[in-house]
């Protein structure tokens, strides 16, 4: 099955949130309940659940309700679009650097 | 009540170094001067160019426009590159504020810093890109592209 990568301007507006980030800082320690997310944020249990709709449709987490309790956790491949978006920056003037090595290598031409 | 259209914002910082076997004149040359520096700023291939222009010194600008050729996502959108020079050492060092836009929709702002070490075999370059990236854009054209396949579309125009 073949996710769609989410839009880049929903990852950066579900990182754009200091909750959401929290939220994200605190999964990178590991799965865990919703319910346990709430406590150490000192948001409501309310709050997080909204957070995590957020995050969760920007592909950046994904959650599982398994008996009574909802756990989530990081979605790797979420990140990946910020950072190829960032990436791609990079690679241009990476690009453009080679290039200038290029031209140097060139004789230099005295007007 | 109205509610503020959210934005967001992502900041970044990468460096990139390299080494050139030649003084730091010549590669602060290839900064400076208009002809040196369109060749590899501005050419590679791909997308056409359709304006640059360079006033290289402190609070000169740059001003870059390509625009994406058929057969691209953003076939037609221009793709606009302004930057503004904040710092200036001859041969050593240059500082400067760049802006992206697509169409009308300025997507990332940066702060640019090249230094040029001399070196036994020639010149060290380190190139630190200190850089905001916004929300991308709105338009239509951003909504039925793909980002995967717009990143890939953009390798093309900009190719090695």
């Amino acid at each position: 099955m073949h996710r769609k990568k989410p839009g880049i301007d929903r990852v950066f507006h579900a990182l754009g949130d200091p909750s959401r980030r929290a939220i994200m800082e605190k999964l990178s320690e590991g799965p865990i309940s919703v319910s346990r997310l709430a406590d150490p944020l000192d948001i409501t249990l309310a709050a997080v659940v909204q957070h995590l709709q957020v995050l969760e449709e920007s592909g950046l987490v994904q959650t599982e309700k398994v008996g009574r309790v909802r756990t989530c956790r990081i979605e790797p491949a979420g990140l990946s679009v910020a950072e190829q978006w960032i990436g791609e920056c990079r690679s241009t003037w990476e690009r453009r650097l080679d290039r200038l090595g290029d031209l140097l290598a060139e004789p230099d031409e005295r007007d | 009540m109205k509610t503020m259209e959210e934005r967001s914002v992502i900041h970044s910082t990468f460096v990139i170094e390299r080494n050139y076997p030649v003084p730091p004149e010549r590669v602060f040359g290839a900064f400076a001067d208009l002809t040196k520096k369109r060749r590899w700023f501005v050419e590679g291939g791909g997308h056409e160019v359709e304006h640059y222009e360079l006033d290289f010194r402190v609070g000169g600008k740059e001003r870059a426009r390509f625009r994406f050729k058929d057969g691209t996502p953003l076939k037609g959108i221009a793709c606009t590159n302004d930057t503004s020079y904040q710092d200036i050492v001859p041969n050593r060092r240059i500082v400067f504020a760049s802006t992206m836009a697509l169409g009308e929709k300025c997507i990332s702002a940066s702060l640019v810093t090249v230094e040029l070490l001399p070196s036994e075999t020639g010149t060290d370059l380190i190139f630190t890109h200190q850089g905001a990236f916004f929300e991308g854009a709105d338009g239509p054209e951003m909504r039925e592209a793909g980002w995967r396949k717009l990143l890939e579309q953009l390798t093309e125009e900009f190719p090695r």
